[in-house]
């Protein structure tokens, strides 16, 4: 009865065969085409656990530690896991509501995913570390993890330093090839930044295997693709803890900046901005707390001064002024000028403090009382120089000098976005006086004191000192000098720090006078009354006339005066005289460095010094409107930003302000001297000069 | 001929399916231990001891060959005679599953017996159902050709598929289907099959579009043909009527028979796996079943995703062509695939042994298929041929819906891999089918009733 089907079994079994052709061609295309499957097993069930190593240590020149790591816990979650949770109790040991703990439940998620753990209140304080350890078991999912972080033990050089951070979207980025992953902390400014892969050290990763609730299995393929973490380097500067910690407290309740340079080596003895910060307020839990409060901050804690901060030399440069005219053979160091308190030689006159006859009867005289004539005199020489075709010609020569000198150049520092000032171009006054056969020496004439449109940062002074010092050349500025266990390309990247920058070729004897002249400033010039116990120095007072309001006071100076070992440069934004707040500051530093300690009478003047505000009104206003306590102060006003405001309003009124002047400010310390000011220019505006 | 009287089961037998099965189960075991190894244990110790489900298996395989060997020393007659007594019988003990049943996984469908060892009837019921399906078509009073016996044969069947359902285990209830092989084999109209895969394209599409616009497409269809057909149907009304009829059926199944079935008969889990299948989601909150619990737990409805046919799939391409080694899969060792020593064994052999693997397996598997189909068209018996079918339909059923799920072609639903998948009462079942049938197979040349 079914012989007539016959047929149909071999029907069934194409049937068969069709279904079976249907699976195989899916399973191609899942274990052959596919490679997706491969990829989401391993990321399934491998678990990558990176380890960190520990960051590089930062030395002082003495081997002190500048920072070091500590150890911190977090608290990370598995958001898949955490089920049945306390809520309440953590919210209550985390002091949180519950609507924000969903908010970082969800942002664990969206981070790293349900099934990994993810961070969900970082830097946990020794008191919440406890109490949760001890409630652990009614969070489920949660979990604490270790951590190391940075803890500055002599709670200074925070902007020399920097700090470490997270990682953002735009340093993943920029780093692409360097295997930093979401979550990772790398050094964001500072030697930490400079020195971040030698600080990081190697990351090592170990492959285990993981089942489906996340549990580790045990290594996978018995550690065979594991790499081992090699711990980050420890560096080793030239910084003295004592030096940097004496300049942040003496620079307390003031802006202003001051460097100390080792100009035998270049290596930066310290490095002080203010207002700085605690560092160790930038670590931990602490952070969170302060970054904001640092980034706004009017006054610009986080700006380094020091290598950003744009100011006007003033007198200070007076002695490489006068080294450019020796060399150039245009002037002898028996060369004097007829001050009789102003100088006049370009129209109106230009206020000079001396009145005496033959202050300036020579150039060591002329240095020691700072007369703003003769180095007008000596500036136009300069750029008037026969020698030279053109106004033009000269003023470019002058530059080269200048650029020789470590100014409006970068030097070249080992720290991240250095300022290289300015030092005008001829094309901008060519903009400002039209063509350069219409211009002169008298038309940027305060150049020669260091006014005008010229600007370094106290690094580049600094330098300048040790350039002096050193009659000729200087070391590239630079914080760490070696590195542990150096390589080869380490070895590399520190030898511009370990070559002679000489590029002039001016003679010893020249160097002599200046230093002569130098050291009669100490003697009985402007900076008379400062005294290092035990040392000649060498130094130059300098008092700038600045856009913003009161002159700022400037010191520079080098000790001792044979075998120069430090170079000095201090500005106090807006306070006055050089010889009145900075002096003092840069004879303390030279005598702390020197003396490796500080004489009671010395220590008493520091303490005297610290105490002294100097915040400008505009500052502490802010503060009070802010409702902060001025702890970490003020105004930025010697920024870029605000320069490059300063001349376009210059170019657009086609004048050069320049702001009065106190002529009698405050001088709280007893033992200023009357007669030691500094040179001012006339209050007059140049208006006249500018369109003649 | 005289030597095929002989009970020596040595005589007759096909040797080629003994070694097939024996390769098959061993395969299983072997699956099993890449799954529940662990590097840790020494898998010497632990498989004396007893506790590991592949020593289990072993423990069962060697019981089942014991089975097999009592099976090929019975007497055909036996089977004749007893299928339907069994098949009465197979449906009692799944009746009473709903009385002294025991829940496993959400399906009361077992029933303890002693050692700890738990029996599903209907598991059994796959095999007493074939029998008594044979008994019936072999009847001589049968004839097959007629409706009314097909109806009697799909009652037969439905009645365990149905208890199956009442059971909650799906995928044995729709195992029942494959007896549509030995129905058809026997003279079951191709109409039908063409119908059954019209629906289940039907089906399909009603997933895969817009109720309205399939509704469009269908009266488009109706339209178009009735247009074509219609000179040649001018005198007969009934064909315009039956086409009619099935545009009418199509609508009402599309618009209300396939909703009503996912939302209001199915379990969301369900209508999820199968929404899964075509790559979309389904929303629980239109099913009446979830709707209901949620309101008595009072939680939020929380969609049910697809991890299992995810994680299987992980874990079968990431074998790659020649896969990743014995033992050696992360997925397997992980335990990233649920269920995987039972419903997802496969993904273990597709793990370790890749594509070649897996093309090797489905092999074997194809040529035990067609050495069976072999073996049912060398039946002198109608019994014998019936029951041969319903093994081959049986073990394809479940091959096929097995690997199809765990791969991603079919919607999960528990059925075990013949052979291979963890489970006692399985391997028993597969056993008794295919001993039982190269008991018939020995005796050939008889005539059975």
């Amino acid at each position: 009865m079914s012989v007539y089907n016959q047929n149909r079994g071999g029907i069934i079994q194409i049937i068969i065969g069709t279904v079976f052709f249907l699976i195989v061609g899916q399973l191609v295309s899942l274990q052959v085409v596919s490679n997706k499957y491969k990829l989401a097993a391993a990321n399934n069930a491998i678990f990558r656990k990176i380890i960190y190593p520990d960051r590089g240590i930062i030395y002082d020149r003495k081997k002190r530690a500048l920072l070091e790591n500590a150890i911190s816990y977090d608290l990370v979650v598995i958001p898949n896991e955490a089920k049945g949770v306390d809520t309440a109790a953590l919210c209550d040991i985390l002091k949180i509501d519950q609507a924000e703990y969903s908010k970082r439940i969800v942002e664990a998620i969206i981070k790293n995913t349900r099934v990994k753990a993810g961070i969900f209140e970082p830097f946990l304080t020794p008191e919440i570390y406890a109490q949760l350890t001890e409630n652990l078991y009614r969070f489920p999912g949660f979990s604490l993890s270790e951590r190391s972080i940075r803890s500055y033990p002599y709670n200074t050089a925070a902007l020399v330093l920097g700090y470490v951070a997270e990682v953002d979207v735009k340093f993943l980025k920029e780093h692409e090839s360097e295997g930093y992953e979401m979550g990772d902390y790398a050094g964001m400014i500072g030697l930490e930044k400079n020195y971040e892969p030698v600080l990081m050290g190697q990351r090592g990763v170990k492959r285990f295997l993981r089942d489906n609730k996340g549990k580790i299995q045990g290594p996978y393929e018995k550690g065979e693709f594991d790499t081992v973490a090699v711990a980050g380097k420890n560096l080793y500067t030239s910084v003295d803890v004592q030096v940097q910690q004496l300049a942040e407290k003496l620079l307390q309740n003031k802006i202003g900046s001051a460097v100390a340079i080792n100009p035998k080596t270049g290596g930066v003895i310290a490095m002080a901005a203010s207002p700085g910060y605690n560092p160790n307020l930038l670590t931990g839990s602490k952070r969170r707390k302060t970054i904001g409060r640092l980034l706004l901050d009017t006054a610009r804690p986080l700006y380094n001064r020091a290598i950003k901060g744009q100011y006007p030399p003033g007198s200070t440069f007076k002695p490489l002024g006068a080294l450019i005219a020796l060399d150039e053979g245009l002037i002898t160091p028996n060369y004097g000028y007829n001050c009789f308190g102003s100088y006049g030689a370009c129209g109106d006159p230009r206020k000079c403090e001396h009145h005496n006859a033959g202050h300036a009867a020579n150039l060591q005289l002329a240095l020691a009382y700072s007369c703003n004539s003769y180095f007008l005199q000596v500036f136009r020489m300069a750029i008037d120089n026969p020698k030279y075709s053109s106004a033009k010609a000269g003023y470019v020569k002058w530059k080269e000098y200048m650029n020789a000198f470590g100014f409006g150049r970068k030097l070249g520092v080992d720290l991240p976005s250095e300022n290289k000032a300015n030092i005008p171009d001829t094309s901008q006054y060519n903009k400002d006086f039209g063509n350069p056969k219409y211009w002169n020496s008298c038309y940027m004439l305060t150049l020669g004191i260091g006014q005008d449109r010229m600007t370094a940062t106290p690094l580049q002074l600094a330098n300048s000192m040790a350039f002096i010092a050193n009659e000729g050349y200087f070391y590239t500025p630079h914080f760490v000098d070696s590195i542990e266990s150096e390589t080869k390309e380490e070895a590399a990247q520190l030898a511009p720090f370990r070559t002679k920058q000489k590029i002039t070729k001016i003679p010893k004897e020249y160097f002599d006078v200046i230093k002569e002249g130098m050291h009669d400033v100490t003697v009985f010039g402007t900076a008379a009354v400062i005294k290092v116990p035990g040392h000649e120095y060498c130094a130059k007072t300098g008092t700038a006339q600045n856009p913003h309001g009161k002159n700022h006071s400037l010191f520079v100076c080098f000790a001792p005066k044979d075998n120069p070992q430090i170079a000095v440069a201090v500005i106090v934004e807006n306070a006055g005289y050089g010889s009145t707040w900075a002096g003092p500051i840069g004879g303390l530093l030279m005598e702390q460095y020197l003396n490796d300690t500080l004489t009671k009478e010395s220590q008493l003047k520091a303490d005297n010094l610290a105490q002294v505000d100097l915040m400008p009104e505009a500052i502490k206003n802010w503060y009070v409107r802010n409702n902060k306590s001025a702890y970490i102060t003020p105004i930025e006003y010697n920024n870029d930003e605000l320069s490059d405001v300063w001349d376009m309003e210059m170019l657009a009124e086609g004048v050069v302000k320049t702001k009065t002047t106190d002529t009698n400010p405050p001088t709280p310390l007893p033992n200023t001297d009357k007669t030691n000011k500094d040179s001012l220019l006339p209050n007059a505006d140049k208006k006249k000069k500018l369109n003649p | 001929m005289a030597s095929n009287y002989d009970n020596n089961f040595s005589k007759g037998t096909d040797l080629a399916v003994i070694v097939l099965y024996l390769m098959m189960a061993c395969i299983g075991i072997l699956a099993i231990f890449m799954v529940e190894y662990n590097p840790n244990t020494n898998w010497a110790t632990s498989f004396i001891s007893g506790k590991t489900s592949y020593s289990k298996q072993f423990f069962f395989l060697i019981f089942c060959s014991f089975v097999g060997i009592f099976i090929l020393l019975t007497d055909s007659k036996v089977f004749t005679a007893l299928a339907n007594i069994l098949f009465a019988s197979g449906l009692l003990l799944m009746l009473a599953t709903f009385l002294i049943g025991k829940e496993i996984n959400g399906s009361k469908s077992w029933i303890p017996i002693a050692g700890g060892f738990n029996l599903q009837p209907a598991e059994l019921c796959k095999v007493f159902t074939a029998l008594a399906l044979a008994k019936f078509i072999s009847k001589p009073e049968t004839d097959f050709t007629k409706i009314r016996s097909h109806l009697i044969a799909g009652v037969m069947i439905a009645l365990p598929a149905i208890l199956s359902i009442g059971q909650h285990e799906l995928g044995l209830a729709l195992v029942y289907s494959a007896f549509i092989f030995a129905m058809y084999r026997e003279g079951l109209p191709p109409m039908i099959l063409v119908i059954l895969l019209s629906f289940s394209i039907l089906i399909i599409a009603t997933l895969l579009l817009e109720p309205t616009l399939l509704a469009i497409i269908l009266s488009v269809i109706a339209g178009l043909l009735l247009l074509y057909l219609g000179k040649r149907f001018k005198r007969n009304k009934q064909g315009i009527l039956i086409i009619l009829i099935i545009w009418m059926v199509s609508i009402s199944t599309v618009r209300f028979a396939v909703p009503y079935i996912f939302n209001d008969v199915l379990e969301c889990y369900q209508t999820t796996r199968i929404y899964s299948m075509v790559g979309k989601e389904y929303d629980c909150g239109l099913n009446k079943k979830a709707a209901a619990s949620l309101v008595e737990s009072g939680k939020k409805s929380r969609k049910p995703d697809d991890y299992n046919v995810k994680q299987s799939k992980i874990a079968i391409g990431s074998g790659g062509f020649w896969g990743r080694g014995f033992l050696k899969g992360t997925q397997t060792r992980g335990k990233y695939v649920p269920e995987q020593n039972t419903d997802f064994i496969f993904t273990s052999i597709g793990e370790a042994f890749g594509f070649v693997g897996t093309f090797t397996f489905l092999g074997l598997y194809l040529f035990f298929l067609f050495r069976l189909i072999r073996i049912a068209e060398r039946q002198r018996s109608t019994f014998s041929r019936v029951y041969a079918y319903s093994v081959v339909g049986i073990f394809f059923f479940h091959i096929a819906v097995n690997i199809s799920m765990t791969i991603g072609l079919f919607p999960v639903v528990g059925i075990p891999l013949p052979l291979i998948s963890y489970g006692g009462s399985s391997l028993l079942t597969f056993t008794a089918l295919v001993f039982i049938l190269l008991r018939l197979d020995a005796d050939r040349q008889m005539v059975l009733r």
